[in-house]
């Protein structure tokens, strides 16, 4: 089988699969349980440390949030 | 020991140039050779200078003077690029305005590409790089990565788009929509752009913030993909190396498929993307509320860019091109309709229970504007790409006034309410010089692109009508030129729409400018960290 139709044929079948089966499995990680505690937070980000960095204890307190 | 090192480069690219420039084999080249001269020469100097000096201790807050330098860059070449633009819409009404005296240099054909990269590179690429340094680093609550690599990102891309202008107008062309400039401007390109995904890149890595806020996912991807689009659809083999003549290594209808993987991704990761990432920090700033649905957020960032890679081939129907190629292109932009109104609505619907700010605040109602123009032309969009739409559609003016509901509505607005946030943070001031500017900026520039759109649907279907249209005997009825002809006052129309939408953005530029100048300085904010 020439390159052209191997990539054609896989293009179509197990690749596209392998997408789909992604795509969808992004969405069931997005509705996992818990997601909307740490999306909430997540959408905080913006919020924060408008003017300046944060420092480093303020960053592990961040991370033992979660 | 860096410094040697820099020096020595910025000396051998000095030597290296001038050599090009004297066996040049083109006016563009040459120039080209002799503007890379004066500058590596001039960094040259400026290193020198600066050589064993004393470095100043290393800053630890926001790197926040880039973004000031991209912000008044975006200001720059907007007006520039709708100068331009407005200029070349009243050659196509008058043909005069194409001067005998400048044939050659400023008739539409090379004025169009100017246009075309001046406001999608280089207003549109200087509003992506200044904000996505200002929002990586706010959501990320880290300093920019790499020091001044950041500053070597913004002054490289700046030597591009002059690189780029100044060839257009000498004719250095590669006849490639968007794509125009010759191999040795688009190697230049890659180098800066990969500087430019380092710094974000790693700005991310040292993040402190755990999770990484969906607007950097956007950013993330337009760097990344165009990077990948800009590469391969530039493979060409220069003619000579002292010539800016290249030719593509692809040919025929390949070239042509790459060419429009490219050009519509562009429009999906340059112009839709990257400025959606500016919609999911701004947005939620000016309203001063997190975005409606983080969840809504992830599921459009993975929908849209698996879907918006496949639609190039809508650009080729009835070409060359096999039917299933352009039947797939057409098929995956239908479905990304989803997607961009699933961000619409997230983006829109953020200002749930703050929509009275409409009405007090001009900013707020710039972006809300903006999000309008993105859900109408991501809905023309998907429409115009069906075949027998396609068949009225294409080559006529409504794709231009497709392009321009998208460019300037989605694009220009969402860009203008960016700068209207940044500016007054980024000088330290408590608002801006003048709301009441904001308001006729805003006015001006929605009732241009009204004029701008509607002109351009009757001119585009009128167009496709008169290019189909047979007699009983089927002979076409119309020669070309009587298309043209019919298409005088739309033209004209189409003109004062630009005139409007530049005027609005001139006065932008006297508000910003006034506000860095004459805008009351913010009050320090009461020390909430002890003194040191």
């Amino acid at each position: 089988m020439d390159t052209y139709s191997f990539m054609r044929e896989f293009a179509d079948s197990w690749g596209l699969l392998f997408l789909f089966c992604f795509f969808l499995g992004v969405i069931v990680w997005a509705f996992r349980p818990g997601s909307t505690k740490t999306y909430t937070d997540t959408a905080d980000i913006p919020f924060r440390h408008e003017n300046e960095p944060a420092s480093d204890a303020e960053a592990q307190a961040m991370e033992a949030r979660q | 020991m860096w410094d040697y090192l820099k020096l020595i480069v910025l000396g051998l690219i000095t030597v290296l140039a001038a050599i090009a420039a004297n066996y040049a084999r083109d006016l563009a080249y040459q120039l080209h050779a002799i503007l890379v001269m004066l500058v590596a020469g001039g960094v040259f100097l400026w290193t020198l200078r600066n050589t064993h000096e004393t470095k100043p201790a290393p800053e630890t807050g926001y790197m926040d003077d880039v973004v000031r330098a991209g912000a008044i860059a975006t200001t720059f070449w907007g007006v520039v690029g709708f100068l331009a633009g407005t200029f070349i819409a009243f050659q196509l009404a008058f043909p005069v305005l194409n001067f005998d005296w400048a044939e050659g240099f400023t008739n539409f054909g090379r004025l169009r590409p100017l246009h075309t990269s001046a406001v999608i590179f280089a207003f549109g690429g200087n509003a992506l790089i200044c904000t996505s340094f200002y929002v990586v680093q706010r959501t990320s609550a880290a300093r920019l990565w790499g020091g001044n690599l950041a500053w070597f990102v913004f002054w490289g891309y700046q030597l591009f788009i002059v690189l780029a202008a100044t060839g257009y107008l000498l004719g250095s062309t590669q006849s490639k929509e968007y794509a125009e400039p010759e191999w040795y401007v688009d190697i230049w390109l890659t180098v800066v752009w990969l500087a430019y995904l380092a710094v974000f890149m790693g700005t991310i890595i040292k993040r402190k913030e755990p999770h990484i806020y969906v607007a950097n996912w956007f950013y993330l991807s337009f760097i990344i993909t165009v990077a990948m689009l800009h590469v391969v659809n530039n493979i060409s083999i220069p003619v000579s190396i002292f010539g800016s003549k290249s030719v593509q290594i692809f040919a025929g209808v390949q070239d042509a498929m790459t060419q429009w993987w490219y050009g519509h991704n562009a429009v999906g990761f340059f112009l839709t993307a990257g400025f959606l990432g500016m919609m999911y920090y701004f947005v939620p700033k000016q309203a001063e509320r997190p975005v409606f649905s983080y969840k809504l957020s992830i599921i459009h960032f993975w929908a849209l860019i698996f879907l918006y890679i496949w639609a190039g081939p809508h650009h080729l129907h009835y070409t060359a091109l096999p039917d299933w190629a352009g039947t797939l292109g057409m098929v995956f932009s239908i479905i990304l309709w989803m997607p961009s109104w699933g961000g619409m609505i997230n983006g829109l619907m953020t200002l749930s229970g703050a929509w009275d700010k409409l009405r007090t605040d001009p900013i707020i109602r710039m972006m809300v504007i903006s999000i309008g123009f993105y859900g109408m032309s991501t809905f023309e969009g998907p429409m115009m790409s069906i075949r027998a739409v396609n068949s009225l559609s294409h080559y006529t003016d409504w794709t231009i006034g497709h392009v321009h509901s998208g460019a300037l509505g989605w694009n220009g607005m969402i860009t203008f309410g960016a700068l209207y946030y940044l500016f007054p943070k980024l000088w330290n001031k408590t608002g801006l010089y003048s709301l009441k500017l904001v308001n006729w900026h805003f006015w001006l520039a929605t009732i241009g692109i009204v004029l701008y759109a509607a002109s351009m649907w009757v001119s585009g279907i009128m167009e496709g009508l008169m290019w189909r249209e047979v007699d009983a005997n089927g002979f076409l009825v119309n020669a070309f030129v009587d298309s043209v002809a019919a298409k005088f006052p739309m033209n004209v129309v189409r003109g004062l729409g630009g005139v409007m939408y530049l005027g609005g953005a001139l006065i932008m530029a006297y508000n910003l400018w006034m506000t860095v100048a004459k805008g009351e300085a913010k009050a320090p904010a009461a020390a909430a960290a002890p003194a040191e």
